[in-house]
């Protein structure tokens, strides 16, 4: 289990839950991040560098990994930019692409990130690209140079759990790069549930933000997705889907 | 009920006097409201019929109790649940919608809270819009901002910590032109991340050019969107028309503008029927345009200069909270400003439902920000207010109280790209 390390763009991390930082409190990301465990975190360009008081920056702890995203971003182009900004802020090399043209749903436009992943991989960024998850794209993502395929649950902010099950579990099986499973997971059962399917980690932002007691549910995630990830390495039983199983083969007639 | 808007002002001349009193009291002096004038650009655009359409339609006294559980029962709020949460049936339910609406909020915008602030620039205003203090016959101090005059109000004002602006004059076409808003937009983008108008409606190219100088978010006030009600109200003027009005918002975001603003001005016409127009008004354009931005206002009517009587009628603080959750039911992700018209406790209570903008620093006066924020007296002269502001928390106090609520105070989300 020690040497079981999610290993994206060449960097090694222990833990495979990403946390998101944009919903809630700053001065609780500290505790957010402890409890949970993570050493990766979300932060939106958008929010970032903002005057002294407001700084997010400054309540992440040291030693965490920061992943700017792009959210605000309705094209490629806009996509790039905000990338390049983030770079320009010393936020590092890590970039999670999102590019959203509905304000209703906020679902990933893939055509678009297809074209973003491709520039930014090229400038050396560590590109994981939030999607909706289409094998096809997928394979396109891979081709631009991706470094994750990051598909989504269900709707983001939903907390509506794996209503994309099937389609993940296509990415799993097919893709060699780590399946990360982003948004509308809302509870640690759910999370639970995408590691034993195989996913490489779970990133959540809403699920801690809209919880009684925040810094808990974080370590609640942090169980559940651990608990996942040894159930998936231990190997899952089968489970028959119905009847029971006879003991006596039904080849057993079969003579050499 | 109703308000007495009909003031006087005794420095008026004889003859204007006898306009002003002819077009109150004789509808045939009047235009007609759906007649665009000469440079208003129209656009093919079916969402005001449809809005029209739901709004003739409805009968809110026809929803019972079991409508209004059925809509809270429902995972998604139709346009059909969205009425029966609006309608009076809906009142005994009041503590559940906010339970309902404070979940959706949570799941769209988590813990957060948008500051900003207004800066008005100019207060002159070619309308006779009965109900406004800026209204041209009315008796106040006009001013205008000089460019000067207008950068060290933003100075003053992104020195208290501020970095969203939402700018806002008077409409005269003649003293707040294009230019003067584009060079103020300009001016505000050195000062502030997120710059936002409310300013008289135009044409697409005229957006087009004020996206360029720095602004991103376009808001205008349909104030009623009863036909009949708006022709009594607004009785001179471009703000007369009501259709040009209406496609403000959709020619904004065809000139390139992130996101768009709407409201009624509660207390002026039926606020069910105006909040079910307000909604349905977001609802089709965001169906249009889904890349847009969209939020909603929701401003009851205040006191003017001149005329400290006018009230919002019937709408009371627990009607005011019933539109809120059912707006942010219908419509989970759109933003919902509650303005400064508002008290302090009401505005604390309602951002933790329904709210998830607010303004801080308040003055809806000319010039007089300097004062206000620092207490220094300048030497130059302030024009007056549009309305009466309710809650003057400064920025500091309101990002301590909205802290002390258990929220997130966010000061910037936004990146002009």
């Amino acid at each position: 289990m020690n040497d079981d390390k999610l290993i994206i763009g060449g960097h090694e991390f222990n833990s495979r839950f990403i946390l998101g930082s944009g919903k809630y409190s700053m001065k609780l990301i500290k505790a957010a991040v402890e409890d949970a465990g993570a050493e990766i975190i979300t932060l939106a360009v958008r929010r970032a560098n903002t005057k002294d008081e407001e700084n997010i920056l400054d309540y992440i702890p040291k030693g965490v990994t920061l992943l700017p995203n792009t959210s605000g971003a309705r094209t490629a182009d806009e996509a790039v930019r905000i990338a390049r900004l983030a770079r320009e802020l010393g936020c590092g090399d890590f970039v999670k692409i999102e590019i959203m043209r509905d304000t209703k749903y906020l679902l990933p436009d893939n055509a678009e990130t297809i074209r973003a992943t491709e520039t930014l991989a090229k400038e050396g960024f560590i590109v994981m690209p939030y999607m909706y998850p289409d094998l096809n794209v997928a394979r396109d993502l891979v081709n631009a140079g991706a470094a994750t395929i990051m598909p989504l649950a269900s709707p983001i902010g939903s907390n509506k759990g794996l209503a994309t099950e099937e389609f993940i579990q296509i990415l799993i099986d097919e893709i060699d790069l780590p399946i990360i499973v982003d948004a509308g997971i809302g509870r640690p059962s759910q999370a639970c549930k995408a590691m034993e399917m195989g996913a490489a980690a779970i990133m959540a932002n809403t699920a801690l933000a809209t919880a009684g007691n925040l810094p808990l549910m974080a370590a609640a995630f942090r169980d559940a997705i651990i608990a996942g990830r040894r159930a998936y390495l231990a190997g899952i039983g089968r489970v028959l889907t119905r009847g029971g199983s006879s003991s006596d083969p039904l080849t057993g007639f079969l003579r050499n | 009920m109703e308000n007495n808007y009909f003031i006087d002002d005794p420095t008026l001349s004889e003859a204007a006097l006898a306009k002003k009193h002819r077009i109150e009291t004789d509808p045939s002096a009047r235009t007609d409201i759906m007649k665009y004038l000469s440079g208003m650009e129209i656009i093919q655009s079916d969402v005001s019929q449809n809005v029209l359409t739901h709004l003739n339609e409805y009968d809110y006294n026809r929803y019972t109790p079991t409508d209004v559980r059925t809509a809270l029962s429902h995972d998604k709020c139709s346009i059909d649940d969205f009425k029966a949460l609006l309608s009076p049936a809906a009142v005994p339910f009041l503590e559940e919608m906010a339970q309902r609406a404070r979940m959706e909020t949570g799941k769209h915008f988590g813990n957060t809270v948008y500051l900003f602030t207004p800066l008005y620039i100019a207060n002159y205003c070619e309308n006779y819009c009965i109900y406004c203090g800026f209204n041209t016959y009315n008796h106040i101090q006009r001013m205008k901002l000089s460019y000067e005059q207008i950068e060290h109000e933003m100075k003053v004002i992104a020195d208290s910590g501020m970095e969203e602006v939402l700018m806002l004059t008077g409409e005269s076409h003649s003293q707040s032109d294009l230019k003067y808003i584009g060079e103020a937009c300009k001016l505000a983008r050195k000062y502030f991340r997120n710059v936002g108008l409310e300013v008289y409606p135009m044409n697409v190219a005229d957006y087009r050019y004020l996206h360029e100088c720095g602004a991103d978010y376009v808001t205008v006030f349909q104030e009623t969107y009863d036909t009949v009600r708006y022709e009594q109200l607004h009785l001179l003027g471009h703000k007369r028309v009501w259709p040009y009005r209406f496609d403000s918002q959709e020619r904004a975001i065809m000139g390139g503008m992130r996101g768009v603003g709407f409201a009624a001005l509660l207390g002026l016409s039926d606020f069910r029927r105006d909040a079910l127009a307000t909604a349905l008004h977001v609802y089709y354009l965001q169906r249009k345009y889904p890349h847009a931005e969209m939020s909603l206002s929701c401003p009851r009517l205040r006191p003017i200069v001149n005329n400290d009587k006018i009230t919002p009628l019937d709408v009371g603080e627990k009607e005011l909270c019933q539109v809120l959750c059912a707006y942010r039911i219908f419509l989970p992700f759109v933003g919902i400003t509650v303005s400064s018209r508002e008290s302090a406790s009401f505005r604390n209570g309602i951002a933790k439902i329904a709210a998830t903008k607010i303004s801080a620093g308040v003055s809806t006066g000319i010039g007089d920000h300097e004062s206000k924020y620092t207490g220094k007296e300048g030497d130059s002269q302030e024009g007056d207010e549009q309305f009466e502001i309710n809650d003057g928390r400064s920025l500091n106090q309101m990002y301590d109280d909205i802290s002390g609520e258990g929220l997130q105070p966010v000061l910037n989300d936004y990146l002009y790209v």
